[in-house]
C-alpha cells in the first residue's frame, strides 16, 4: 500500500510532518475496531456506530479530518504500513474467533474485488454490473480446478482471474461499442444470465452449488488451526486474512501507482471525455480492453479465494443484488478512490454483519442509506483528491 | 411439431410479449422526458400487483363479490397509486439528480427498487412467501386439439394492446402528448414554449407507472401468483426490451419486448438443449443484439457536440 514514488521517499524529501498524529489516530481506529467487533449486545453496537459517525462528523466541522488526511495523503506509505499492522492486531486478538476471522478476510476480499471494479467505472467509466458474477466465475474455477486437478494453489487463483478476464473478454465487444445505458444492459443481461446459467447447469452443481477445497500452500493446509508453541492456537481463518491481505497489498500498491502513472492518466481522459480524448492520439479501444480485463482480473483472483474460503459456493452467492452491492461500495467510497473503498467495503460488510438485530432489515436500512448519500453526498464519503505529483504542491 | 401445440406457444409467447411490452414502454417513456433509467420500474411493477391484491381482499371482505366490479377497481386502484408513486419517485429522487453523472440515477433507482422489494417482503402481511393471486377473468376456453384458447388470455392480450394504443394515441393526438413529446425533444425549447417541464415529467413518470400496475395484474391473472421478487426479473427483462428496441421509441419498447418473449419461448421450445436454458440463450441473444446494433434496433438519432 504504499506510495515510492521518487519523490515521495524519506531520502529525497525530508520529514515535514509528524508521523505522530497518523500513529494516534491507527490506534484509535483499531481499538474501535476491535471493540465494534467485541461487543455483542446490539445497543452497545448501535451506540458504538453512532458515536462514531457523530465523532466523525465533528472532526470535521473542526477541521481535524482535513489536517489528518493532508498529512496522510503525502505519505500514504505510512498510510498503508498502519492498516496493514491494524489488521494484524485485530487478527492476533481475535485469533481464536472463526466468525470476525471470516468477516475480517471477507472485506479484505471485498476489497480487492471492488479495486477491480474500481479500475473499470472509477478509472475508464465503464460501468460493470455483473462484479458479483465475475467473483463467481473465480469461485467456481477454484471449485472445479481443485476438484479435478492437481494445480497448485496459487496458480488456481491466478486461473480465477484468468477465466474471469477470458469470460469477461467474450463481453467486449457489446461493451465496447454501446455508451452509457445501452451498455448497462450488456452486464446486466449477463449477471442475470449467469446466474440462471449455474442454477440449471448440473455439472456446476446446480442451485445446490459446489464444495471447493481448502487453500494449500506448499503443503501449508489453510483448514487447520495454527498451532504455535503449546496453548496459543489461530483460527483457520487467520490464514485466509494473511493470504487476503498479501494479496490486498499487491493489488493496491499496483492500482494506486496504476492511477498515478500515465495509464491512469490515460484513462482518466477516456472517461471524462472520448471524442477529446480520442482527438489528442488516445487509443480509447485499447485503454477500454486494458481497464475492462485488468478489473474482471482482480475480481476473479479474489473470487477465487473467497470461495476456498467459504468451501462452499452457491449460485444464491452470487446474484444480481451482490453486483449491486460491490457497484454501491464504489459509490459510496468515491468513485476513483482506492483508499476511500477500504472504508466503504468495512461499513457495508461490518455494520449488518454486526447489528445482527437488524439483519432482517438490513438491505431495506443498506438502500436507503445508498439513496441518502446520492442525495446529499454524490461525490462518496472520501471523494477523489486530485493527483499530486510534487508534496507539499497546493494549488490555492 | 403439432400445430395445435404450436398456436400454444405463440399464445403464451404474445402473453409474455404484451407484459414485456407494457414494462418497456414505462422506460421508454421516462428515457424520453428526462434521460434516464428508472429502475425501480420492476418493483413499482411488484408494489402495484400486491397493492392490486390487497384491494380484492378488501373489496372480498366488504362484500363486493362481483367479478366486473373487482376488476376494474383492482386496475384502478392500483394503476391511480402507482402512477402517484411513480410521480413521487419523479420528485423526489429523479429531478433532484437531473444534472448528476447518469450513473448515480441509476443507482439511485436501483436502491430504491430494493427498498420497495424489501418492504414488500417484510411489511406486507406474510410478504415473504408467494401469494396467491385470484382469478377474476372467465377461464371458458376454446379447445382446439393441443391448443387451448382461453378466453381470460384473449381479454388480457386485448386489454393491454387496448392499453398501448391508448399511451400512443395520447402521445400523438392530444395537447398533453404534444407536451411530452416537445419536452422529450428539447427540454429548453419546450420551457421556452410556456410548458411546465416539471409537471409534464411528472405525468409521464405517473403514466409509466400505471403501465407497470396493469403489467403486474396481468402478471398476477395469468400466472395465478405473485412474490415480492417478480419486479427485478421482470424489470430488467422491460429494461433489456427498452434497450433493444432503442430508447425513447414506444415502438422499439414494444418490437424489443415481443422480441424477447420470442426469444424465451424458441429458448424453451426450439433449441436442442434443457428448456431451462431458455433465460441464459434469451440474455445471451440480447448481450449479441447489442454488440451487432449498440443503440437498439430502431436507432437513437444520435449527434454528439464536441
Amino acid at each position: 500500500m504504499s506510495e515510492r514514488g521518487p519523490a515521495n521517499t524519506a531520502a529525497t524529501v525530508p520529514h515535514t510532518r509528524n508521523p505522530l498524529p497518523a500513529l494516534a489516530v491507527a490506534a484509535l481506529a483499531t481499538a474501535f475496531l476491535i471493540t465494534l467487533l467485541l461487543v455483542e449486545s446490539q445497543v452497545g453496537i448501535a451506540a458504538l456506530i453512532a458515536g462514531a459517525a457523530i465523532a466523525t462528523i465533528a472532526a470535521a466541522r473542526q477541521g481535524l479530518l482535513t489536517r489528518i488526511t493532508a498529512g496522510l495523503a503525502t505519505r500514504e506509505d505510512l498510510l498503508g504500513a498502519l492498516c496493514v499492522a491494524g489488521v494484524l492486531v485485530v487478527t492476533v486478538f481475535f485469533h481464536e474467533d472463526h466468525f470476525v476471522l471470516l468477516m475480517v478476510a471477507t472485506l479484505i476480499l471485498f476489497v480487492v474485488a471492488t479495486l477491480g471494479l474500481n479500475i473499470q467505472f472509477g478509472y475508464t467509466g465503464l460501468i460493470n454490473f455483473a462484479g458479483s458474477s465475475f467473483l463467481g466465475v473465480g469461485s467456481y474455477t477454484a471449485a472445479v480446478l481443485t476438484m479435478h486437478t492437481a494445480l497448485p494453489h496459487l496458480l488456481v487463483l491466478l486461473m480465477g482471474g484468468v477465466m474471469a478476464a477470458a469470460i469477461g473478454s467474450l463481453l467486449l465487444l457489446p461493451v465496447l461499442r454501446t455508451r452509457g445505458h445501452y451498455s448497462a444492459v450488456v452486464t446486466i443481461a449477463f449477471a442475470l444470465l449467469f446466474k440462471t446459467f449455474l442454477e440449471v447447469n448440473d455439472i456446476l452443481g446446480g442451485p445446490q452449488g459446489l464444495a471447493v477445497a481448502g487453500m494449500d500452500l506448499f503443503g501449508w493446509s489453510f483448514n487447520d488451526n495454527i498451532v504455535i508453541g503449546d496453548d496459543f492456537e489461530l483460527s483457520f481463518y487467520a490464514n485466509y486474512v494473511l493470504l487476503s491481505l498479501a494479496i490486498l497489498v499487491v493489488a493496491f500498491i499496483f492500482v494506486r501507482r496504476l492511477d498515478r502513472s500515465w495509464i491512469g492518466l490515460n484513462l482518466d481522459a477516456v472517461r471524462l471525455d472520448e471524442t477529446a480524448a480520442a482527438c489528442f492520439g488516445l487509443n480509447i479501444l485499447r485503454w477500454k480492453i486494458t481497464a475492462f480485463t485488468l478489473g474482471n482480473f482482480l475480481i476473479g483472483v479474489a473470487g477465487a479465494l473467497y470461495g476456498m474460503m467459504l468451501g462452499f459456493i452457491a449460485p444464491a452467492n452470487f446474484t444480481f443484488g451482490d453486483s449491486l452491492i460491490l457497484v454501491s461500495i464504489v459509490l459510496l467510497g468515491g468513485l476513483g478512490n482506492a483508499w476511500g473503498l477500504v472504508v466503504a467495503t468495512a461499513i457495508v460488510v461490518i455494520i449488518p454483519e454486526k447489528l445482527q438485530a437488524i439483519q432482517e432489515y438490513r438491505f431495506l436500512l443498506y438502500a436507503s442509506m445508498v439513496i441518502l448519500i446520492l442525495l446529499f453526498r454524490p461525490q462518496g464519503l472520501i471523494p477523489r483528491p486530485l493527483r499530486t505529483y510534487f508534496p507539499g504542491f497546493r494549488t490555492r | 411439431m403439432d400445430v395445435g401445440l404450436f398456436a400454444q406457444y405463440v399464445m403464451n409467447g404474445l402473453m409474455l410479449g404484451m407484459m414485456y411490452a407494457l414494462v418497456a414502454v414505462g422506460f421508454t417513456l421516462f428515457f424520453g422526458v428526462l434521460d434516464v433509467i428508472k429502475f425501480s420500474h420492476g418493483d413499482v411493477l411488484t408494489v402495484g400487483a400486491f397493492t392490486a391484491l390487497a384491494t380484492y381482499l378488501g373489496l372480498s371482505a366488504a362484500g363486493v363479490n362481483s367479478p366486473v366490479v373487482q376488476v376494474l377497481a383492482i386496475v384502478i386502484v392500483a394503476g391511480c397509486s402507482m402512477a402517484l408513486l411513480g410521480a413521487l419517485i419523479a420528485r423526489v429522487l429523479v429531478l433532484p439528480l437531473k444534472n448528476a453523472p447518469a450513473l448515480n440515477t441509476l443507482l439511485i433507482t436501483l436502491m430504491l427498487g430494493t427498498v420497495l422489494r424489501e418492504s414488500v417482503r417484510l411489511f406486507y402481511p406474510e410478504g415473504a412467501n408467494p401469494k396467491p393471486f385470484p382469478s377474476l377473468l372467465p377461464s371458458d376456453a376454446l379447445v382446439l386439439g393441443n391448443f387451448n384458447l382461453r378466453l381470460d388470455s384473449v381479454l388480457m392480450l386485448a386489454a393491454g394492446a387496448a392499453v398501448i394504443v391508448g399511451v400512443q394515441l395520447l402521445l400523438n393526438r392530444t395537447k398533453l402528448g404534444l407536451a411530452i413529446r416537445a419536452v422529450a425533444q428539447d427540454e429548453e425549447t419546450a420551457k421556452t414554449m410556456g410548458i411546465n417541464f416539471t409537471l409534464v415529467v411528472l405525468i409521464t413518470f405517473g403514466i409509466g407507472s400505471a403501465l407497470a400496475a396493469i403489467a403486474g395484474i396481468m402478471n398476477g391473472l395469468y400466472y395465478n401468483e405473485i412474490n415480492f421478487g417478480m419486479g427485478l426479473l421482470l424489470g430488467a427483462i422491460g429494461f433489456s426490451a427498452a434497450i433493444v428496441g432503442g430508447l425513447g421509441n414506444i415502438y422499439g419498447a414494444i418490437i424489443g419486448g415481443f422480441l424477447f418473449a420470442m426469444l424465451q419461448t424458441i429458448g424453451a421450445v426450439a433449441l436442442p438443449f434443457a428448456s431451462a436454458y431458455k433465460d441464459v440463450f434469451a440474455f445471451g441473444a440480447i448481450i449479441l443484439i447489442m454488440a451487432w446494433r449498440p443503440t437498439g434496433l430502431i436507432q437513437e438519432k444520435i449527434s454528439e457536440r464536441v
